[in-house]
């Protein structure tokens, strides 16, 4: 059996592989050892291809010095890194356990049916790649979907069909907590190989989850006599030591007693 | 009653919460001021003096942490940010970075000051697209006015930040599989020691502190040790962001001093949903043992959080009422747990496997007999014996949730099948469709 010839060196055309090549020295300056610009390289051929291509790894190798096999390596480590073409729009369902029980099984599963794709797999139109996806740091607005990597809190199966028809039909699709409006794949992928698109300015700075606790406190600097002096403004500051603070409170934990001076620091370490 | 300490808080709710403009208004970067006109020495004794202890979840004091680096040698040495936030339950440092990226940045400055270091890493999880174009921005907005870049505010001080975006990986956040993946390799965990204090980033002394840990270094500098101090417990002090989610009225962030009580939360929370009971919950994510109501009035302090036999982690409190069927619960964050492990060490990668094939036969109603017993002794053979935590994080759910819920495994075992009804637990109405055996296999696919 004879062995194709295999070519080493990316094909992409000259005008392509020039802003490449801008793009990776780019990268590669932002690091004491360029070999720690990979990730972001790899992003960035994503956001030319739409997935990590033969060409992209073999110019990512070229750009570093190393094996094809080495970038692959690290290229099927990480779950964002996509080995065929991906969607215009990853649309991921948080099936980690918090979002399941609240609804997130429920979710992917009205996707599923809608779009006739499972897991990982991309509508015949390649507008979604639909995808179960672990916990996104937002349990406090689940169930949470994500629309390449922005936030779509607080959904329901309605409302994440509604956002995947939205995205079918080209509409500008507006996340709860991101920019203005969801861009596509490629896009988000040149984001995130450190070239910013300049819409950091554009939403909101927090939900109201994220605020909960705030809006609390302010109503108790408030109300409450002796409770934390509320300024003219509005703003309240923690006034630690004053009557009725944390640290008027009677020992009454391990940490007081002696039971809690046996533990070492860190002894319950993860 | 513990009040609600807003600190890291303070700003989110202000018009343009992120820009650099706001939190200067607000009192920002008054402790870097403050840091500049100190010694490096005298401000890692004052964090040591806070009694600051890493926030991401291990819990180990910051100032120590720092004081562990080597004597000045005349090369480099770095301050590597985790914001690689992935453990289930803990959205506590992706809201801040989003509403209020300069408390982190402003942290990064005097902790990097501190340690000696003239170019800091934030390593931020690549699925959070919005806070990595705010973090970006906001060492642009840093930048800009001096407070990154050559002679800091005249003091000589050279400070570059990078922002680098991970790739989905939740082995990322254990520090040096971080910074395997910062170096641009696979993120597979280090053998320790050499610890990231001798040995870190391009082997030279790191220190990997988490996002909340950092940001609390300005306002211990600006409003003193006594301040921090002040709130707490002798052992745990200070502030910290407790993240409520699952059946509470209203979940979110609420900052309170270390040791407040879930009971004083739910006051704060409205609740649970409905006003259902609490069957169980994680202190701090689901790599902490589960807890039920009978732990209400536990401290949230690490101390004692550890004797009541859990971990306060990174104090991600995912409540769950009895709706919801703990062999599900537990079936799917070991999904997760066998879909993350980085496949390194033999327990984990191994482990993790056959545990998610036998939680996934007793949920389809095909468990056996010895099934219990066989998770508690593949627990023991993970537990201890893996490379890093994860494998460890691993057993937490399925040998807590046994010790409490054993009769629920034995139920699914001898009905042949789950008695909960899936829909119930969801926060809407709907009609579950029909599952095939093989559609849970798609939970937790793909694996590394």
């Amino acid at each position: 059996m004879t062995a194709e010839p295999v070519e080493t060196r990316a094909s992409y055309d000259g005008e392509t592989l020039a802003s490449l090549r801008a793009d990776a020295a780019e990268i590669m300056a932002r690091y004491p050892d360029p070999r720690s610009g990979l990730l972001p390289m790899l992003h960035l051929v994503q956001s030319v291809d739409g997935y990590v291509s033969r060409d992209g790894i073999l110019f990512c190798a070229e750009q570093l010095g190393i094996t094809a096999a080495e970038v692959s390596a690290v290229a099927t480590f990480y779950t964002q890194y996509k080995r065929k073409p991906n969607g215009k729009y990853t649309v991921g369902v948080c099936t980690n356990t918090l979002c399941a029980v609240m609804g997130g099984d429920a979710i992917f599963d009205e996707l599923s049916e809608r779009l006739g794709v499972g897991h990982d797999e991309t509508t015949e139109d390649g507008a979604i790649t639909l995808e179960r996806v672990e916990c996104n740091a937002a349990c406090d607005y689940a169930p949470v979907m994500m629309v390449n990597w922005e936030f779509f809190d607080n959904q329901t199966p309605e409302s994440a069909a509604e956002v995947t028809e939205r995205l079918r039909a080209g509409e500008d699709v507006a996340p709860t907590r991101g920019a203005d409006s969801v861009c596509s794949f490629k896009e988000m992928s040149r984001i995130l190989a450190g070239f910013p698109d300049g819409r950091a300015h554009e939403g909101v700075g927090a939900g109201e989850p994220s605020l909960a606790g705030l809006r609390i406190a302010r109503e108790q600097g408030l109300q409450e006599p002796g409770g934390p002096e509320a300024p003219e403004d509005g703003r309240s500051r923690p006034r630690p030591g004053e009557p009725g603070s944390s640290a008027e409170r009677k020992p009454a934990t391990p940490a007081d007693t002696e039971l809690g001076k046996d533990k070492k620091p860190g002894e319950e370490a993860r | 009653m513990t009040d609600l300490v807003p600190v890291l808080t303070d700003t989110w709710d202000s018009p343009r919460s992120w820009r650099l403009s706001t939190y200067e208004k607000h009192g920002g970067y008054a402790g870097l001021k403050k840091a500049l006109r100190m010694s490096p020495g005298d401000l890692v004794q004052a964090v040591k003096d806070s009694g600051l202890r890493g926030r991401g979840g291990a819990g180990f004091p910051a100032g120590m942490k720092w004081g562990f680096l080597p004597p000045d040698d005349g090369g480099p040495r770095y301050l590597v940010v985790n914001a690689d936030e992935s453990e289930p339950g803990t959205c506590k440092d992706i809201p801040l970075m989003m509403a209020s990226p300069q408390h982190l940045i402003e942290g990064v400055i005097i902790t990097s000051y501190a340690i000696g270091c003239n170019h800091a890493f934030i390593y931020v999880r690549g699925e959070v697209l919005h806070v990595y174009r705010r973090l970006l921005e906001a060492v642009a907005e840093a930048r800009r006015v001096g407070y990154l870049g050559t002679d800091i505010l005249g003091s000589g001080f050279d400070l570059e930040v990078t922002v680098h975006a991970g790739a989905g990986a939740y082995i990322c956040g254990e520090e040096t599989a971080l910074l395997d993946s910062l170096e641009g390799l696979r993120g597979q965990p280090r053998l320790k020691p050499p610890f990231p204090a001798v040995a870190g980033l391009y082997a030279r002394p790191t220190v990997v502190n988490n996002v909340e840990t950092v940001a609390s270094v300005p306002g211990i500098v600006a409003n003193g040790v006594d301040w921090f101090t002040g709130m707490g417990t002798e052992k745990s002090t200070g502030h910290g962001l407790f993240s409520l989610s699952g059946h509470v009225t209203r979940p979110g962030q609420y900052e309170a001093p270390l040791g407040i009580t879930l009971r004083e939360l739910l006051e704060q929370a409205g609740g649970m949903r409905g006003g259902k009971p609490l069957k169980f919950w994680t202190p701090g994510g689901s790599s902490t043992p589960l807890f039920t109501a009978e732990h209400l009035d536990t401290p949230l302090d690490y101390e004692s959080v550890g004797a009541a036999g859990s971990m306060l982690g990174t104090r991600a409190l995912q409540l769950f009422d009895d709706t919801v069927c703990v062999v599900r619960a537990v079936s799917r964050w070991t999904d997760f747990y066998a879909h993350e492990s980085c496949g390194k060490c033999t327990p984990c990668r191994e482990g993790t496997y056959w545990l998610k094939q036998i939680l996934h036969r007793i949920e389809e109603g095909q468990g056996q007999d010895q099934d219990i017993d066989l998770l508690l002794d593949l627990c023991d053979n993970i537990l201890g014996r893996s490379f890093c935590a994860l494998g460890d994080g691993a057993t937490s759910p399925i040998t807590s949730s046994i010790q409490y819920f054993r009769e629920e495994y034995q139920a699914h075992i001898d009905g042949h099948g789950c008695p909960f009804d899936p829909s119930a637990s969801a926060l809407f109405p709907y009609t579950p469709k029909t599952r095939t055996p093989g559609a849970l296999a798609g939970a937790g696919a793909g694996g590394h």
